[in-house]
């Protein structure tokens, strides 16, 4: 287990040297911050200070070689249009993604997993196909579009909720948490609902799909001859193996969300980080966006590391190999 | 006489598929005396398993039981509510299956399966359960039981994993043991150990088994009484030392000749010509007529019983009893 994990570290190391080169030089590419930062009247001397300052008058290849120095000494760079250190910022703004993203994938997982696997015991009542109908719609209808009417219906119309921002917080070990308050809740409701029915219909089809495979198994036959209840057989037989496909989709999902919640907290003005790259990217605020996609491929590599443990967890087939 | 504690009569349990209905199990009867052997012997697609799975209630969609009568311990099976059938699965009647490979579920630990089988039927403390699992395990033959709770299925060998499903079927003390082909997937070696394990296990515990096999070898030493299916009818059925020293059923010569060891070495198998026909499209009268070397236009009309010392055929041209044929 122990040369496991320490293999996956090295291997994610590579991948982040990778990718931080590949984010430096992309985004390098990308128009010139300078003209963002100072007025266009300024002189060419100040023109000539701040370049300077940023150290954008240097090669490509030494800024990067900069980059990744402070990058080792976890130091990100300032934002350009802040004007304050960029991983202070990210985590200023990370704990509103995070709860609407841990609101909507443990949301879809909990109601989206057991849904499914009745729809996979029974595949042809009319419950299941209802259940299947919803599913395809959260698969093939876009994320913004919902969001729309989401607000049109519950904020405009009936009145009922807050149509964007975030509510009111409760500060705990230091960072702010609105789920804490009935008025956070509030706010939290919508844009947590349009941001998991697209993972709520992936998990339906994932346990629907995973269930009715395994209830046709001799495995399944032999609890059923031993006299287990099929209440028994989900809970206990059918639930522990279909757990390793949902544990990877939750992780992946999971990740990616943290990450690109960028539409839904657009539609619903949610101050979390998937906006905050938005916005950077509209002003070209170039450290920000670095540093962002940096962190992002570091989450993924963590997740991923996560879910492979987590695999050895469930499936002691796989426990084995590493030991 | 007091009754059988398994009859069944006249079972008939089809398929209804697209292609149409499929007579798996067409007309069988045969009964099953507390602790006697029944070997339930056929090719692939006789319909000995699925005989088997109508017994414990576990005929699937699109299949069900379409007429017949099964009576276990005084009850009538066929039609009996879903719940009293379930309270009777594990602990009245068990099955083994083939291959304890894919029927032991490989992400749970070998105790909290067998745990899962006892609290099925008794509320019993983790205790209770762990103690009657490891009493179970030491009776089939697992050495060291204890440290074989926590192992998981794939950590045992292909013996071992027939061993506990075997320790799963019976844990309640069934009256009646279904076995479909539990030895299959097993090296020779080992199949044998299992079968006279198993075999010392029922007569110890005075447990009934229908012994489901293609394997007229394993019958002949296990078995009380012999049951032989072609194309889900019964051809010929009586004591195993009758039926199979002087069978009068052509098919279960030809199945006879064809085990290697009563033939001389280097001489080719006899073999039945033919394959077996078709379930959707059964041939009038008796099914093993296309291929039977002894066939005549009658046979193409329901064959008669023909009955002799215990023993009966379904057989227009039945082979000469015993006292005949050494003549």
């Amino acid at each position: 287990m122990l040369g496991f994990i320490i293999q996956r570290l090295l291997q994610a190391g590579l991948v982040m040297l990778v990718m931080s080169a590949l984010v430096f030089v992309g985004v390098f590419a990308i128009g010139n911050p300078i003209d963002v930062i100072i007025s266009p009247d300024a002189t060419q001397d100040i023109r000539a200070r701040a370049i300077a300052a940023y150290g954008l008058d240097r090669p490509i290849w030494e800024q990067y070689a900069g980059f990744l120095g402070r990058l080792l000494q976890g130091d990100l760079g300032r934002s350009f249009v802040f004007n304050m250190n960029v991983t202070d910022l990210i985590f200023s703004r990370l704990p509103a993604t995070l709860e609407l993203t841990l609101v909507a994938v443990l949301g879809a997982t909990f109601i989206g997993v057991p849904l499914g696997i009745y729809a996979g015991y029974r595949p042809d009542s009319p419950v299941s196909k209802g259940i299947m109908a919803v599913s395809v719609l959260g698969f093939s209808v876009p994320t913004f579009w919902i969001g729309l009417l989401l607000i049109l219906t519950f904020a405009v119309w009936l009145g009922w909720l807050p149509a964007g921002s975030r509510g009111p917080t409760v500060e705990v070990f230091g960072v702010g948490w609105s789920f804490l308050t009935p008025e956070g809740w509030k706010h939290l409701l919508l844009p947590a609902l349009n941001l998991s029915l697209f993972k709520f219909a992936m998990m339906v089809r994932l346990s629907r799909a995973g269930t009715r495979e395994i209830m046709l198994t001799d495995t399944v036959r032999f609890a059923r001859a031993a006299g287990l209840s099929e209440w028994t057989i989900l809970r206990h037989h059918v639930l522990k193996l279909i757990s390793i496909p949902i544990v990877t989709v939750f992780g992946l999902e999971f990740g990616s969300t943290l990450a690109f919640a960028v539409v839904t907290e657009t539609i619903f003005s949610w101050p979390g980080v998937g906006k905050l790259i938005i916005d950077s990217i509209n002003s070209l605020d170039r450290p920000v966006m670095v540093a962002y996609l940096i962190l992002v491929a570091a989450l993924f590599v963590t997740i991923n590391l996560l879910v492979d443990l987590t695999y050895a967890l469930l499936d002691p087939r796989l426990r084995r190999k590493g030991a | 006489m007091t009754e059988p504690l398994l009859q069944v009569r006249d079972l008939h349990t089809h398929f209804f598929t697209r292609a149409g209905e499929v007579k798996a199990v067409n007309g069988v009867s045969f009964s099953v005396d507390r602790g006697r052997v029944l070997g339930l012997v056929g090719e692939s697609g006789s319909g000995k398993s699925v005989t088997g799975y109508s017994i414990l209630g576990l005929i699937d969609p699109p299949g069900r039981i379409v007429s017949g009568s099964i009576r276990f311990e005084g009850r009538e099976l066929v039609g009996l509510d879903p719940d009293e059938l379930r309270a009777l699965r594990g602990r009245r009647i068990a099955m083994v299956f083939q291959d304890a490979t894919a029927t032991l579920n490989p992400v749970l630990t070998v105790g909290r399966q067998m745990t899962l089988a006892i609290r099925a039927h008794e509320r019993a403390s983790d205790r209770a359960a762990r103690d009657l699992a490891l009493d179970v395990l030491k009776k089939v033959g697992i050495p060291d039981p204890a440290s074989r709770l926590n192992t998981y299925p794939h950590e045992l060998s292909g013996g071992m994993r027939q061993r506990v499903a075997i320790a799963v079927a019976l844990l309640h003390r069934p009256a009646l043991i279904v076995a479909d082909e539990p030895t299959t997937a097993l090296d020779v070696s080992v199949q044998a150990q299992i079968i006279f394990e198993m075999r010392d296990l029922v007569r110890s515990l005075g447990t009934a088994m229908i012994w489901i096999t293609h394997d007229l070898a394993t019958v002949s030493s296990l078995a009380d009484d012999v049951l032989v299916m072609y194309a889900g009818r019964m051809v010929e059925a009586g004591p195993t030392r009758v039926t199979l020293r002087a069978p009068r059923h052509p098919y279960t010569a030809g199945l006879l000749a064809s085990v290697p060891s009563r033939n001389p070495k280097g001489v080719d198998l006899p073999q039945i010509p033919g394959s077996t026909p078709s379930l959707l499209r059964l041939p009038p009268g008796c099914p093993f007529q296309p291929r039977c070397p002894r066939a005549t236009p009658v046979c193409r009309e329901d064959p008669p019983r023909v009955v002799d010392s215990g023993r009966e055929a379904l057989c227009h041209h039945p082979l000469p009893p015993a006292s005949q044929a050494a003549a």
